[in-house]
């Protein structure tokens, strides 16, 4: 199996159109900081302007490493989908498209092994991609903006997070965004099976995952009510409840803590059960599909 | 398992296939065939296109599952057996793709792996020098002409050093030089390496040179299998005879024996049956009794019924074999 | 006859001890003010807390500036504090600053110490503070509370306790209790999510209330401060 895995990341990252995601969220980055950099106060003076009336607002300190970093990826992770189907969705209509598929099946591999590794390996793609942007949105962003705590600004409050207390939390968002976009590669991939042109899984995950943000996104009871929590979409983005602490009695922010750790393992929970089901349906449908490409 | 896989035992069937039969929705693709390819063999497996060829050997390489009927490659079930058969396998199905973007050592040594084994940096190189290719084997298979790729797909089926080889239309596409290179390679390997090897093709001529056995489909039904010895038979030719006079051709046909020979005419064509050794007696007779000949064309029959099959074409369609 | 002698004596003993009691209150006023002006200058280490309705901030180490008459900073040592603007204008000093009107409103009780309350009325009709109450402990001319009523910002309460510090008039602890203006975030700027659980539906409350709590635990008295520091 580590065989194959080697294999397949051979593959992927021998591939120069590997490197266009990587390329795509370095620019990414890079505008946001440089945007920051020139005029971070006018971006702060909004998301702030809540509480700059009753507060003195220190907006050179807000605007800290820390908080960029958050910038960049409530802004990127919404786009990284894309980036991540168009590795996934690649997998095995990639080959099929190729026509090298029909050779890897004539090898003693068997079918599931090979879908496996196949999958291991844009979830390996998947955790590069993200570990690329830890780089340069966190650790970039630390060395040119510096480090401070932390203020979000949510709907009903302004959260603020001793500096000392951050860096485990973004830890611990992006090994959550980590499996929620493996989940995206997962869609990807269970569609990749189906096709024997890479567009048409990635254009159609692409779809789906537009199609269901928007029904998480918009506020209608019906849908609130009934799919939505079981939408995978719906908890993508949980991967933010890991910078929202608990308050304690006086209203004041507790160090080192979650403030609704179970929606977390909740959301968790049902985007890992939505990887293991598209990717056994991938496997399923696979093992008894005919290669004809 | 090694024991079961052992090599050499000439005559034994490497390849059995029974009944086998596959269906996609209401067309029958591959129907109620059975063949076997025997050890030593180059077998010619033939048929014009869609005839069902490319899925006989898909689903004798996994790639698809049968409808009805089984295979068994070494004495093993496919279905049971499928690493360890498929180990001593190496294939080439249909244009040889590859991974464009990697070197020819690269695609090669990927393959190889896939199939478990680390075969060193030596082995591959002398496996790319066989086919020609080795000065190259560093560049990127996309600056590859069709018939490179061809022969880096007939390295990568012949690293892992199988006992069967199984090669879908190898020739598909290259000028003639390119197929006479691949003829001699496929001999080479025949000959000199004693692997069994089965290769596809819609043209005749192409199994005639190099197969020793050889079958032949149609609308996935066998329509004949034998020896290619017997079945190109030179004592049962096809003569076509065209002449300037017709009427006086048929006169003299009729005075003569030869009148027994003749199978049929069509306008100004005449066919008949003969052995090869009669042809030049049979040219000289008509020519002393003022016949203009323009063309004496001789065919194995087996060539007119194949042709007969592989075009809707002209007069030869009326021929009985 | 003996009635109307008698009503204007009452009244010239009331206007009497009106006027000792104005004097009163100016007097403590002036030693309350004396007591401040002991000290020049002032470096304090604390620890703040905020307890706001819309912020959820951690407890914050703090050093606070102050230098005569009226510069005051609070600033955070290791990160961000958001202070409250109330809370640097409305010193006891900027309180006492100016002219105004004093007038003595009896004695109440303030925790559970007896107060001399104290209104003051700017003279300055265009100042930010309307009226300003102060409960003032008489014995130590300590101002234990002030309610300060603004044109624009609401009412602001700040209660202080007295330790060590006291004879400078400095506090061990100052909470600051003050209307904040509502929360509101302009659309599609949110870095929100919706994590399914039920949102506490007072979330339109108006009553958003602010408070601020600062425990000093050591000051260093009229050391001499740059003007930097509070720039």
């Amino acid at each position: 199996m580590w065989k194959l895995l080697q294999i397949e990341l051979f593959k992927i990252f021998k591939r120069p159109r590997t490197y266009i995601s990587f390329a795509a969220i370095a620019a990414m980055i890079l505008i946001i900081q440089l945007g920051l950099e020139f005029d971070g106060k006018s971006y702060l003076q909004l998301f702030m302007s809540g509480i700059s009336d009753s507060f003195f607002v220190p907006y050179d300190l807000i605007l800290n490493g820390y908080l960029v970093a958050f910038v960049i990826l409530n802004t990127l992770l919404i786009h990284v989908p894309l980036l991540v189907a168009l590795v996934a969705g690649d997998a095995v209509a990639g080959e099929a498209n190729m026509g090298t598929l029909r050779l890897l099946i004539t090898k003693p591999v068997s079918r599931t092994e090979f879908m496996i590794a196949k999958y291991l390996a844009s979830v390996v793609y998947t955790v590069m991609l993200l570990i690329w942007m830890a780089l340069l949105a966190l650790f970039l962003s630390m060395l040119f903006f510096g480090t401070n705590d932390m203020l979000i600004a949510r709907n009903d409050v302004m959260e603020q997070i001793s500096r000392n207390d951050v860096l485990w939390r973004y830890i611990a968002a992006f090994g959550y965004a980590a499996v929620a976009l493996s989940t995206v590669s997962a869609l990807a991939f269970l569609l990749s099976v189906f096709a024997d042109n890479a567009i048409g899984p990635i254009v159609s995950t692409i779809s789906i995952v537009i199609v269901l943000t928007i029904l998480s996104e918009m506020k209608i009871p019906l849908y609130d009510n009934t799919v939505k929590p079981y939408l995978f979409t719906s908890h993508m983005l949980a991967w933010k409840g890991f910078f929202y602490s608990k308050s304690n009695g006086e209203g004041q922010a507790i160090s080192g803590s979650i403030e609704n750790l179970p929606a977390i393992l909740r959301s968790l929970g049902i985007l890992l059960t939505y990887i293991v089901l598209l990717v056994t349906t991938a496997i399923a449908v696979f093992r008894k599909k005919d290669v004809l490409s | 398992m090694k024991s079961k896989l052992h090599r050499n035992n000439t005559m034994l069937p490497v390849v059995t296939i029974n009944h086998l039969s596959k269906n996609f929705g209401a067309i029958k693709a591959v129907d109620d065939l059975s063949f076997s390819v025997n050890s030593g063999d180059i077998y010619g497996f033939l048929g014009q296109n869609g005839a069902g060829k490319s899925t006989t050997i898909r689903m004798m390489l996994t790639l698809i599952e049968p409808s009805g009927g089984d295979i068994e490659i070494f004495g093993l079930k496919l279905k049971s057996h499928r690493k360890e058969i498929l180990r001593q396998v190496g294939a080439v199905i249909e244009r040889p793709d590859l991974y464009k973007y990697l070197t020819a050592y690269e695609n090669i040594s990927l393959f190889s792996k896939m199939s478990g084994i680390n075969i060193p940096k030596k082995k591959i190189m002398e496996q790319l020098e066989q086919v020609g290719i080795a000065e190259r084997a560093h560049s990127k298979v996309a600056t590859y002409s069709l018939g490179m790729k061809q022969r880096l797909g007939i390295a990568i089926a012949l690293v892992n050093d199988p006992q069967l080889v199984i090669l879908d239309e190898p020739t598909n596409g290259l000028d003639p030089q390119g197929i006479a290179d691949i003829r001699n390679l496929i001999l080479e390997l025949s000959r000199h390496q004693k692997r069994t090897i089965l290769v596809s093709s819609h043209l005749l001529s192409e199994i005639e040179l190099i197969a020793n056995r050889m079958l032949i489909i149609d609308n996935g039904k066998k329509i004949i299998e034998g020896n290619v010895s017997d079945l190109f038979d030179p004592s049962n030719m096809i003569v076509e005879l065209r002449t300037m006079n017709t009427s006086h051709t048929l006169n003299v046909i009729h005075a003569s024996s030869w009148k027994n020979n003749l199978e049929k005419q069509q306008q100004d064509v005449f066919f008949f049956k003969m052995d090869k050794k009669e042809i030049p007696v049979f040219t000289n007779q008509l020519v002393q009794n003022g016949v203009e000949v323009l063309s004496v064309q001789p065919r194995h029959s087996l060539e007119d019924y194949f042709l007969s099959l592989t075009s809707a074409n002209q007069h030869v369609e009326t021929f009985t074999n | 006859m003996y009635f109307k002698k008698f009503i204007s004596l009452l009244c010239f003993l009331l206007l009497l001890s009106l006027h000792s009691l104005a004097q009163d209150a100016a007097s403590l006023v002036q030693k309350v003010k004396a007591k401040l002006n002991l000290v020049n200058d002032y470096e304090a280490t604390g620890i703040m807390k905020t307890d706001v309705t819309f912020l959820k901030v951690p407890e914050a180490q703090v050093s606070v500036y102050y230098k005569a008459p009226d510069k005051l900073r609070i600033k955070n040592d290791k990160g961000i504090s958001l202070v409250p603007k109330g809370a640097v204008s409305i010193s006891l000093n900027n309180l006492l600053k100016g002219n105004f009107t004093i007038i003595d409103a009896g004695t109440e009780m303030t925790g559970n110490k007896k107060t001399h309350v104290i209104k003051l009325l700017p003279t300055d009709e265009n100042s930010e503070m309307v009226l300003s109450t102060l409960y003032i402990d008489e014995s130590k001319a300590l101002v234990l509370k002030a309610k300060i009523n603004t044109r624009e910002n609401g009412t602001y309460e700040v209660e202080m306790n007295y330790g060590k510090y006291e004879n400078y008039a400095l506090p061990d602890k100052v909470v600051f209790t003050f209307n904040p203006k509502d929360y509101k975030l302009p659309k599609g700027i949110t870095f929100d999510y919706d994590d399914g659980s039920k949102k506490k539906t007072d979330a339109g409350n108006t009553n958003t209330k602010g408070k601020v709590e600062i425990s000093y635990s050591s000051y260093v008295l009229n050391k001499g401060i740059s003007d930097a520091v509070f720039k």
